[in-house]
């Protein structure tokens, strides 16, 4: 959590400096989800997301110094360039691409189920979207599919209450998004999503129900992301409204509560600080990874629209 | 060799693929149907099982979705639809997703997923059930478009489309179904991009796709007795789309007749008129002419239909007036 933390906070830096262009979506505030939930598989799960992936994908493993470097546009980043902030990639850790189409990696996500259970590899798919992805078809016709195949997918809502500048509210009849699980036949679980524990726990019991063959499960997590929807900006989308809700929810910061928790466990202070300062070690290495990382050649343009070896 | 008729080449086809590679399946609308997919799936669940061969739930978005997750998680689906019509619910996966993902991750998952989809044209079934939209799909880099027109092509293409390791768009024509030609027993492929010269002759080429290209064989045999040589190109490949078999019939002929079931406006036709007048502009004796279907939605009423559909005798009168213009 506090790597992905401090790596956003850099990143949102590079971009108020103009050194970063590609829209960065940042998952300051959500970190508890990504952490809890990818606490809770193996490194061959698959895992898919979205337009606000940096997390997921650090959080599932992905290389920071690709990460950082693909940003920044560059021929070493995960995706050669062709990506930016909103399509990370990292096969050898079972993100298969993460892409900004709102909802759009669900049925993939439950593909990679199916897959899963017509291979007998064992796998669980992961999929992570926000709550505006719920207003999506894509979302209503996954769920009812991994239900009716009884597919090993856990789907994570990370509703953070706004879709853009638009409070849930003011999208849909009710807040409650857990409650199409049950009309689904997939159970719906509603987490405290600032609660890294909390969703470790969730996480395990889905995963877990995945894997006996249970099916998939809905996990609603509850947070709030701290930027804008895009960009670093702290009040850019809905004014000073949102700076006024916003105050209680830095007060329920994840980070902050995990620390309590492991100092009234017997962690030490220093102890903390250590993780702090490893991180901030690899990020500064990262960046400069990244800086020092050529452009993709221009010649290159055309590569890649077709897979030229076999799959 | 024996004969088959194009539907049963096509059922073979996926037989075949079922029995060879434990990563093929098949999901899709209609598939356990006794009539939904025109016997081109017959009971193919009873000798491999509903868990490979999944008739689903009507959510062309999720299915076509699913699929295309699957392909990147190392399976080969071929996912139906068997409407064309249908299979606009789930543009999103097919063109943001799959078309893009080679590109978007450098080439480092692929998407070797076989899009199918049906054109169900005629018997009054009107404008939701009846449309070819293939020329909307051939705009997209990344996406693969085949029209095979004959039994033997069908069967081929489907093997090629599966082995590809990209996603391709397979497009069946139900008025093909019946179609009856040699097909060989045995696996082979029939390669994605060549176009094929079906007739040969020197006065007109006629460059088609599907059934159009047996209408425009049709034509040709028409025309032959009356001294017109018409050279039929069919292309069976949108994307890629062979340049070079088409300009060098041109460059011959010196005459350009365009045969598609799609639309005329931005339909194959203007694309493969646009590549003639780049690359043999000095070659063409006559204007193109652009044999498809007009502008309007797919009618119900049969006597509407008539006046709907080309068909040979449109080919025919086309290339009279190609000949006749120079």
């Amino acid at each position: 959590m506090v790597r992905i933390r401090l790596a956003e906070e850099r990143v949102a830096d590079m971009v108020e400096a103009g050194e970063i262009r590609t829209p960065c979506h940042l998952y300051i505030g959500q970190e508890a989800i990504a952490a809890g939930i990818c606490a809770a598989v193996s490194r061959e799960d698959y895992v898919w997301g979205g337009h606000r992936s940096h997390g997921h994908y650090l959080a599932k493993g992905g290389s920071l110094r690709q990460m950082i470097a693909e940003l920044l546009g560059k021929a070493t980043g995960c995706s050669g360039g062709r990506g930016g902030s909103m399509h990370l990639v990292a096969p050898e850790v079972g993100i298969l691409g993460t892409v900004p189409l709102v909802a759009a990696t669900i049925p993939l996500a439950v593909g990679a189920g199916l897959a899963t259970k017509l291979n007998g590899d064992g796998r669980v798919s992961v999929s992570f979207f926000g709550d505006g992805a719920a207003e999506e078809g894509h979302f209503h016709e996954s769920l009812n599919l991994a239900a009716v195949y009884r597919l090993p997918v856990v789907f994570v809502c990370e509703n953070n209450l706004y879709s853009s500048h638009l409070h849930i509210l003011e999208r849909r009849g009710a807040d409650n998004i857990r409650d199409a699980g049950v009309v689904h036949s997939v159970p719906g679980i509603t987490v405290d999503g600032n609660d890294a524990s909390a969703v470790l726990e969730a996480g395990r019991d889905a995963v877990a129900r995945a894997r006996a063959g249970d099916g998939p499960t809905l996990l609603e997590c509850r947070t709030y992301r701290w930027r804008g929807h895009v960009g670093p900006a702290w009040d850019m989308d809905v004014g000073v409204k949102r700076r006024d809700e916003l105050a209680a929810w830095i007060a329920a910061d994840p980070i902050k509560r995990m620390g309590e928790r492991l100092l009234a466990a017997g962690v030490t202070e220093q102890e903390l600080q250590a993780v702090a300062e490893a991180a901030r070690a690899e990020i500064d290495e990262a960046v400069e990874f990244g800086r020092a990382s050529p452009y993709p050649e221009a010649s290159d343009l055309e590569r890649h629209v077709f897979r030229d070896r076999d799959a | 060799m024996r004969n088959l008729t194009y539907a049963q080449a096509i059922r073979e086809a996926h037989a075949q693929l079922l029995r060879s590679d434990p990563r093929v399946f098949l999901l899709g609308q209609g598939l356990w149907s006794p009539w939904y997919a025109g016997g081109t799936l017959q009971d193919l669940e009873l000798e491999f099982g509903r868990a490979r061969v999944i008739d689903s739930p009507v959510s062309e978005n999720a299915t076509t979705g699913a699929a295309v997750g699957a392909a990147m998680a190392g399976m080969r689906p071929i996912v139906f639809h068997p409407r064309m019509d249908f299979m606009l619910l789930a543009v999103d996966p097919i063109v943001n997703q799959a078309a893009n993902w080679s590109y978007l991750f450098a080439g480092q998952v692929g998407v070797p997923v076989v899009i199918r989809a049906s054109v169900n044209r005629g018997g009054e079934q009107g404008a939701q059930h009846s449309q070819a939209v293939h020329a909307m799909f051939m705009h997209v880099p990344g996406l693969k478009v085949v029209m095979p027109s004959t039994p033997h092509d069908a069967k081929g293409m489907l093997i090629s489309a599966v082995r590809d390791g990209n996603p391709v768009l397979y497009i069946d024509d139900r008025w093909l179904y019946g179609e009856v030609g040699a097909v060989p027993e045995e696996m082979y492929s029939v390669p994605i991009g060549p176009a094929v010269v079906r007739t040969s002759g020197s006065d007109a080429t006629v460059v088609a796709t599907s059934y159009m290209a047996r209408e425009a064989v049709a034509a040709a045999a028409e025309l032959r007795p009356r001294g017109i040589g018409v050279e039929v190109v069919d292309l069976r490949s949108l994307r890629p789309l062979d340049h070079e078999t088409v300009v060098t019939s041109v460059r011959k002929t010196g005459r350009l007749v365009t045969a598609d079931g799609g639309w005329l406006t931005g339909g194959v036709g203007a694309e493969v008129a646009a590549i003639v007048a780049s690359e043999a502009f000095e070659s063409l004796r006559s204007p193109v002419v652009r044999v498809a279907l007009p502008d309007v939605p797919a009618p119900t009423s049969r006597a509407l239909e008539q006046a709907y559909y080309p068909a040979a005798r449109h080919i025919v009168a086309a290339v009279e007036k190609a000949v006749k213009s120079t």
